[in-house]
């Protein structure tokens, strides 16, 4: 469902001498229907890196990055956008949304965005929201005021409101306590039994060895690990 | 009689000549306003240059004229119209709306139906119908020429949403062959129905606005309206105190200081007409043979 | 994937723009496609305001070719270009004063476009325009006050009911969110997601407002000195920007 090959990335500071970072190169991951792979690999290793290449976030230099029939190092926005609609989810660590707008409707967004029902969106919202505890008092609330990890669940939530063949976790389990992490990864279960493909950062280790059927380690991607190994 | 002092009429004949051409285009393209060059007339703006220059140019020594001001033949705007073209024409003057070939107006139509042959020329203070919320003369043009005429509907939905009907009473917005949208002047909304079809030439001149437009005879004039707020023309819900008529467009006239008043017939002919054919309103003073 | 067989609703073509010697814009071409929201950045003086007007018909390109749903709207005539400005296309003005009749009541002002394209019932006009104001949560109760009565918030929301109306198209915005407080323009930034995400609006979004950009816009084009200098997915843009003008942008503004 996701494969990459051959990817590579650096960025150009223009602005600080145009010194040229390379920060990935010659990257190389496949994950089926239904695996969880977990990206591993020292702070600063390039995860984040990878993760946000998978999502679209970062060009790539060279390499193709295929989620379903789509190659996102060669897609229009156009079609990226579309792809994030249908087929890729992304539960990121911070929650980015417009102020005042009510949870429920921050949850239920990328149902709506699908085209389903007002009702049918919000009902859906509503369970996730009420399995992830976050009390009904505040799903009339916009989630810019709530605390770190009320954020987290619902950036949990918005990313289960649909059922994507492809998931992106990242820390998905951070900043829980123990009942809502074993509601997170309740869901990760159900995801991946429903066939999705999903590439998470974790470092729960617990939580990584109980969902992750893998561990790929980035180090190997990075442009120093290439020059050693030529 | 004619003061030799002067051509014919008071124009030269270029000027009328100018005029005449303007009134043609005019005549040709119902509703629509012909900009010609308005000459400085021996009257301020405001009483009726525009009407007078139109009138000019369409006397003959053989016209017979009648001038009325709000339907009245013998207030001052009236006489002193009238006296200016006995003096520089000396064409015939009447206060009979029959007998007149060219009858100059502000603000009336002649209760009596015009027929063919006579000339109806309107004083007109504000041609452009559009003004009221587009102060832009190019881009009212230009709306004009695209037929585009929803914000003339705006104008009557804002008197609706605050008074609850259709309140502009006089100037009221016609639709001229179903093209271009015309000021009427600001004849009252009574008037309106006598616009349409009506077999004599109705000419309107505009002198501090330099614009003519026209209506030829038996041209078809619709009030702007909605669908659940149709056109009405009303008037007072009177008759004449003098002659008794229920049906004619009534002024109101305040008598004394103690709320006493008379409503009596607008146009003075009409009125007068009737009463020496013997018809008598509720305070006609007794006639004394 | 689904709505893929679809052709674009705008498509531009090599437009330029010169004042003299002066490039207004130079070289542009993209296509928007239809319930896209496309972003246009730059400073002041980008050329993103006299893209705007060429693009809306507002202005006459000196080359270059616009082409809504086909037909190109530089060739056309004026009348077929302002009929389509009633009816396909909206405006939305930075200043709601250069959008609205500040004489004419909250109604009159939504329900001038109905009336621009015949409508001729009271009734069913007010209805209309009651429907709007409450979507653009204005009082049904303030429909026949004058904007000059209402916030500036309100004005600026009372704009787009009036503009949205009749349902059009494609949506023109010239700094929407420009001159309203903070506060204001995250209540007006969640209404305008709303209304095109429920419309299915394709919009040109000028801005330079990079976070307003990133909450509305789908993609982003990034304008320096009249060209077009990056153009991408609006996160891709705002987070990996490759032109270094972009990476000077970004690095210029707080946190967005």
């Amino acid at each position: 469902m996701i494969e990459i090959e051959n990817l590579s990335k650096s960025f150009t500071l223009h602005n600080q001498g145009g010194a040229v970072i390379p920060v990935m190169a010659g990257a190389h991951l496949r994950v089926a229907r239904g695996e969880c792979v977990a990206l591993t690999g020292a702070s600063g290793a390039g995860k984040s890196t990878l993760m946000r290449m998978i999502w679209g976030n970062y060009l790539a230099d060279a390499g193709a990055i295929r989620v379903g029939d789509l190659d996102l190092a060669q897609a229009s926005p156009r079609e990226i956008i579309a792809l994030r609609r249908e087929v890729l989810g992304y539960v990121s660590q911070f929650l980015r949304v417009v102020p005042r707008v009510p949870t429920l409707r921050v949850v239920a967004e990328p149902l709506l965005s699908l085209g389903a029902g007002e009702a049918e969106a919000e009902a859906r919202a509503r369970d996730l929201l009420a399995m992830l505890n976050i009390p009904e008092r505040l799903w009339a609330l916009s989630p810019t005021t709530f605390s770190g990890g009320e954020q987290q669940r619902v950036n949990i939530a918005r990313g289960f409101a649909h059922p994507y063949p492809a998931l992106l976790l990242d820390e998905p389990t951070a900043s829980l306590d123990a009942t809502n992490r074993e509601v997170v990864l309740a869901l990760i279960e159900e995801a991946k039994t429903r066939g999705a493909a999903i590439v998470g950062i974790f470092h729960d280790e617990a939580a990584r060895a109980r969902v992750c059927d893998r561990k790929v380690d980035v180090t190997g991607f990075s442009p120093q690990a290439r020059r050693g190994a030529a | 009689m004619s003061d030799q002092a002067f051509n014919f009429a008071y124009l030269d004949e270029a000027t009328k000549r100018m005029i005449r051409r303007a009134l043609l285009k005019g005549i040709a393209v119902p509703g629509y306003q012909v900009p010609f060059a308005s000459r400085e007339m021996p009257m301020p703006y405001g009483w009726g240059t525009g009407g007078v220059q139109v009138t000019a140019a369409c006397l003959t020594p053989e016209d017979t004229l009648k001038v009325i001001d709000q339907g009245a033949d013998d207030t001052t705007n009236a006489v002193s119209i009238r006296a200016f073209f006995a003096r520089t024409a000396g064409v015939e003057t009447t206060t009979r709306t029959g007998e007149a070939s060219v009858i100059q107006t502000r603000h009336r139509i002649p209760e009596e139906p015009l027929v063919e042959g006579q000339i109806l020329v309107y004083q007109v203070p504000i041609p452009e119908p559009l003004r009221f919320l587009e102060p832009r003369e190019s881009e009212t043009r230009k709306m004009h020429a695209l037929e585009e005429y929803g914000l003339m509907h705006v104008k009557l939905y804002e008197d609706i949403a605050r008074h609850g009907e259709i309140s502009t009473a006089y100037a009221y917005p016609v639709r001229v062959e179903g093209r271009y949208v015309m000021d009427p002047s600001p004849i009252p909304k009574f008037d309106n129905p006598k616009l349409s079809d009506n077999p004599a030439i109705q000419l309107f001149g505009a002198g501090r606005e330099q614009r003519i437009y026209a209506l030829p005879p038996y041209t078809q004039v619709v009030s702007l309206d909605f669908e659940d707020h149709p056109f009405v023309a009303s008037k007072a819900e009177h008759s004449c105190d003098l002659c008794g008529c229920g049906t004619s467009y009534l002024d109101e006239v305040i008598t004394d200081d103690r709320g006493g008043r008379m409503f009596v017939c607008s146009d003075t002919d009409f009125c007068e007409t009737r009463r020496a054919q013997g018809h008598r309103g509720r305070l006609a003073p007794e006639e004394r043979t | 994937m689904k709505d893929m067989g679809e052709t674009p609703l705008l498509q531009v073509e090599a437009l330029s723009k010169r004042y003299g010697a002066r490039i207004g814009c130079a070289d542009v071409s993209f296509d928007l496609w239809p319930g896209e929201v496309l972003g246009i950045v730059g400073e002041s003086g980008s050329g993103k305001s006299t893209l705007l007007s060429c693009l809306a018909g507002q202005m006459a390109p000196d080359q270059g070719r616009v082409l809504y749903q086909g037909r190109d709207t530089v060739a056309m005539s004026e009348p077929e270009r302002r009929v389509l400005a009633r009816t396909d296309w909206a405006f939305v003005h930075q200043n709601p004063r250069d959008g609205l009749r500040m004489g004419v009541s909250a109604g009159g002002n939504v329900g001038e476009r109905l009336m621009a394209v015949g409508a001729r019932n009271y009734g069913a006009i007010r209805e209309a325009a009651t429907d709007w104001l409450g979507r653009v949560e204005i009082e049904a109760g303030r429909i026949d006050d004058r904007p000059r009565q209402f916030s500036g918030g309100m004005q600026q929301r009372l704009q787009i009911a009036r503009n949205l109306v009749t349902a059009p198209k494609l949506v023109f915005m010239d700094e929407p969110t420009g001159g309203l407080d903070v506060s204001v323009q995250a209540r007006l930034l969640d209404l305008l997601r709303g209304l095109v995400r429920d419309m299915g609006l394709s919009v040109i979004l000028v801005t330079h407002d990079l976070a307003v950009a990133r909450l509305l816009a789908d993609r982003l084009m990034v304008m320096q000195g009249g060209h077009v200098i990056e153009h991408g997915l609006t996160d891709q843009v705002l987070d990996d920007p490759q032109a270094p003008y972009t990476q000077l942008l970004v690095s210029s503004v707080l946190q967005v």
